[in-house]
């Protein structure tokens, strides 16, 4: 009968799912994942208010420059920004010869091959070259802190969850284990080659504390270098080297969904305009 | 079948006289998509998503082509093309962001077409080749968006064609083999990213070549309708130009409003982060999860935890995974009822509705840990999927008492018009004559 | 059974001259969508012109002050040779003594180079014939019958100044768009 082909098919697959049901009931496979240290203590990040949220975000390119001067000054001497040229600071609001003052002092220089013997060595950077990193390779890399690679920042606020707020929570939340998680769970407490932050994934960081102290960088503009400063400026420029076309997306956004909206209505309009009178 | 009252196509001017003769496409579009196609009265919105459809796949093959021409396939290089598209190349941003969100929004529209097609019965005779068509396009789909998920060599691309190629390793005896054929070597690496480049590129084409059998598999008896009865008469049905060239028209406006929001404001919205982090072999990211628009499947893959009459729980999750969407294939013959549409089959439809939301939770479940309670409630919902397409539906097509049908679509059109209208009929432009 | 009549809009509608007064909001759409169809292809077809990468890289500075006179360097510049050269003065002395109304594409030295600054040379290292990269910039590399450089895949020979003087070539080496940013520094483009 045409009937029980599928149904016979159904049934296997039923019946195989009841199976591992039953199986997994008398095997204490039902029980709700244990409670972890990582479960009961990890933070969400906390609220980051920054210019470029929002739709209609735009960046602010003085908090953008503080930003990079954090990166410059206590970042970039672990972690590379590949993906951004110095040329591109421009989009911050520096002008051509700045651009060329802050490639040449910079303190990592391009490996290069030198003209006459092809020996490779280095030299000062030009605005097309790119923030490489102190590292020439990822075992340098780990080498250099305690296995742990420092990762690239170019996308550090896309690729995490939580974005911007994640950076800037992260940044500012080293803090002491909480007596309740030493006493419930005592292995969960790092070693000495890790600090507690629980806005990390695992509770525990390889990064030591990045932001000292208030005035650890000396901002151009005078504004006031508090930790809570400085971390974030340094998630707004990470913003910008993750989406440095963000405020074209949005002008441009803006300007299509209007354009969207009127052309709906019109072809809403055209379409009744068709039917009318046709029942339907 | 065309229906008998179609407007023929008649050239007026020497020039369209002279191409009728030599090449009819003018003529072909005339009684495909023309005045000349005619098309039931009643459709309702949910017509509209064969042909948003059509347009999110051009949507694709014209921003695919475009984002080739600055993307490199090769493993060392890829992840930097890419990023190389988003900064450097004039409005890459926009073209990458605009076919990213195209994937998901061509299958937001194909599930809703597949919905119409499950509940209005479009499935049923005579149409039983343009739903076998529409089920390998959705395979096509499928394979093609897995391909080009891998292309920018994330970690979720990377780690996501190595679960998905592992699958084939749980076939007996040829698993293993078939798998490293299909990868070219023992993992996902450079052999498997630049095939996987090839076939992304081929498929569109070939999903291309499978609408247009599609599309003409319809024109022969005309689109199903909201009532599931057949055109009898003139008045059942309206020419497709300009009825539904227009009412498709404001469907397109309205599909495009939603697509740029998202494509502008909320690029990343179903974005996974651990794709911004270059594919790493050394390190698995905390929870692999394949697009939204897989989550059922992997759920139901998911959910087979245990061995059973002698088949190992991952060959079962695999084969069912597989069967969920080969089920479909049969559904033309697994229901057996002679009514079409879910509106006349009150037993039918509230079955219907469970489906809905049960692959809903299977959704959900997919995005979900591996864990309790997710992994009873994916077992519970997996039930369900089986059992309704290959129990309840047999069964159901077989005992169910439909409501009394319409003996048109014009009169269902004029009960419906009446419940509407106060009184004037006059003004409602549709009145009722006595028979002579 | 009864028989449906359709209210006829268009003809109820039409004005007198028989024209659909509510045309205009389908030729509105229309026009919309048309707009929006021109707007779109626009970033379509910008996209093949040269990304910010490359445009980036379209100017290149480069150190002569290692270059003595009667040598020459090739360097690249937007992906092409570049020949920079430092002519000596009986080199320009003889370039200037030929008069510029007998060559085939007549250019003075002074016309090729910066003022104040005729020794030095920039061309393009690209014959003008068929594009291949001539000799004589290289040490110990052919100049050519004229003292300047040779192109030996179909015979050019250009003098000092880089001017085609016999052979297929129709026009001298091309000379870039470039600046003195100091004495030893040229910026090409």
């Amino acid at each position: 009968m045409r009937i029980l082909a599928p149904m016979a098919v159904g049934a296997a697959f039923v019946l195989a799912l009841l199976w591992a049901i039953i199986t997994a009931a008398f095997t204490g496979g039902m029980a709700l994942p244990e409670m972890t240290a990582t479960r009961m203590f990890h933070k969400e990040p906390r609220e980051l208010s920054l210019p470029s949220n929002g739709p209609f975000g735009k960046f602010d390119r003085q908090q953008l420059q503080r930003g990079f001067q954090v990166y410059k000054e206590v970042c970039s001497s672990c972690h590379s920004l590949r993906l951004v040229t110095f040329a591109d600071l421009r989009g911050i609001g520096y002008n051509e010869a700045e651009v060329k003052a802050i490639a040449k002092s910079w303190q990592v220089q391009q490996p290069s091959i030198s003209d006459k013997t092809g020996e490779v060595n280095s030299r000062p950077d030009i605005p097309s070259d790119h923030f490489y990193g102190p590292y020439p390779n990822e075992t340098a890399g780990r080498a250099a802190n305690n296995g742990a690679l420092p990762p690239d920042f170019s996308l550090i606020t896309k690729a995490r969850e939580g974005g911007a707020a994640y950076v800037y929570s992260l940044v500012t939340g080293y803090q002491d284990v909480p007596a309740e998680q030493r006493a419930k769970f005592p292995d969960s407490v790092p070693d000495n080659k890790h600090y507690y932050n629980p806005y990390f994934a695992n509770l525990n960081i390889a990064m030591p504390p990045p932001l000292k102290a208030d005035g650890q960088v000396t901002y151009k503009d005078g504004t006031p270098a508090t930790k809570e400063q400085m971390a974030k400026d340094v998630a707004a420029f990470l913003t910008w080297t993750a989406e440095p076309k963000l405020e074209n997306r949005h002008t441009a956004g803006l300007a299509a969904v209007i354009f969207l909206l009127i052309f709906s209505t019109l072809a809403y309009l055209s379409y009744r305009e068709v039917w009318h009178g046709k029942e339907h | 079948m065309s229906f008998p009252w179609a407007k023929h196509y008649e050239p007026k001017s020497d020039f369209t006289k002279w191409i009728d003769a030599r090449l009819p496409l003018p003529r072909l579009i005339h009684g495909a998509v023309g005045a000349g196609y005619p098309v039931p009265r009643n459709l309702n919105y949910f017509w509209n998503f064969g042909f948003l459809a059509g347009l999110a796949l051009m949507i694709q093959i014209v921003s695919g082509i475009v984002l080739a021409m600055h993307y490199a396939a090769n493993g060392g290089v890829a992840f930097d093309s890419v990023e190389h598209i988003m900064r450097d190349v004039n409005s890459g941003w926009f073209i990458r962001y605009a076919h990213a969100t195209g994937a998901s929004f061509f299958f937001i529209v194909i599930y809703v077409h597949i919905f119409r097609g499950l509940y209005f019965g479009s499935y049923k005779a005579p149409r039983e080749m343009i739903w076998l068509l529409g089920v390998l396009i959705f395979l096509l789909m499928m394979a093609t968006a897995f391909m080009g998920y891998v292309l920018p060599w994330g970690q979720m691309s990377f780690w996501g064609a190595r679960v998905i190629t592992g699958f084939f390793s749980a076939i007996p005896l040829v698993g293993e083999p078939i798998r490293q054929w299909l990868l070219g070597g023992f993992a996902p690496d450079d052999a498997a990213l630049n095939r996987f480049f090839s076939l992304h590129y081929l498929l569109p084409f070939a999903i291309l070549g499978v609408v247009i059998l599609h599309v003409w598999a319809l024109h022969i008896p005309g689109s199903n309708n909201p009532t599931g009865i057949d055109v009898k008469e003139e008045q059942d049905t309206v020419p497709f130009h300009p009825y539904y060239t227009a009412k498709d028209g404001f469907g397109v406006a309205v599909y495009l409003t939603f697509f740029a929001i998202v494509v502008f404001f909320m690029p990343n919205i179903v974005a996974s982060p651990d794709n911004y982090i270059p594919a790493n072999p050394m390190s698995t990211p905390a929870h692999i999860e394949p697009e939204w628009y897989f989550w059922p499947f992997y759920a139901i893959l998911r959910a087979f935890t245990a061995n059973a009459f002698g088949v190992p729980a991952k060959l079962w999750g695999v084969i069912a995974m597989f069967a969920s969407i080969a089920l479909l294939f049969f559904l033309p013959w697994i229901d057996t009822s002679p009514v079409r549409s879910g509106n006349y089959r009150p037993l039918f439809k509230k079955f219907f509705w469970i489906l809905v939301v049960d692959i809903l939770i299977l959704g959900w479940m997919g995005k979900s840990p591996a864990e309790q309670p997710y992994v009873i409630i994916s077992q519970l919902a997996a039930i369900y999927y089986f059992a309704h397409f290959l129990i309840i539906l047999p069964i159901v097509s077989r005992i169910e008492r439909p409501l009394p049908l319409p003996m048109s679509i014009t009169e269902s059109v004029l009960a419906k018009h009446a419940a509407q209208v106060n009184t004037a009929p006059a003004l409602t432009g549709l009145s009722v004559q006595p028979a002579e | 059974m009864a028989t449906v009549e359709t209210f006829d809009a268009p003809e109820s509608l039409a004005g007198a001259d028989g024209v659909r007064r509510r045309d205009f909001i389908h030729v509105a759409a229309l026009s919309f969508a048309g707009a929006g169809a021109v707007a779109v292809v626009l970033p379509l077809v910008n996209q093949m012109n040269p990304s910010a990468d490359v445009l980036a890289q379209a100017s290149t500075e480069v150190d002569v002050s290692a270059i003595k006179p009667g040598m020459a360097i090739k360097t690249m510049w937007r992906k092409q040779p570049v020949f920079i050269r430092n002519l000596t003065a009986q080199e320009i002395a003889k370039v200037n003594a030929t008069p510029t109304a007998s060559l085939r594409d007549p250019q003075s030295l002074a016309d090729r180079t910066k003022a104040g600054k005729l020794n030095w040379l920039v061309t393009m290292g690209v014959c003008t014939h068929l594009g291949c990269v001539p000799l004589g910039a290289g040490a110990g590399e052919d100049r050519g019958p004229f003292g300047g450089y040779f192109c030996p895949c179909h015979g050019s020979a250009y003098d000092a100044a880089g001017r085609i003087m016999k052979g297929p070539a129709p026009k001298n080496l091309e000379v870039p768009e470039y600046a003195f940013k100091s004495d030893t520094v040229i910026q090409i483009g």
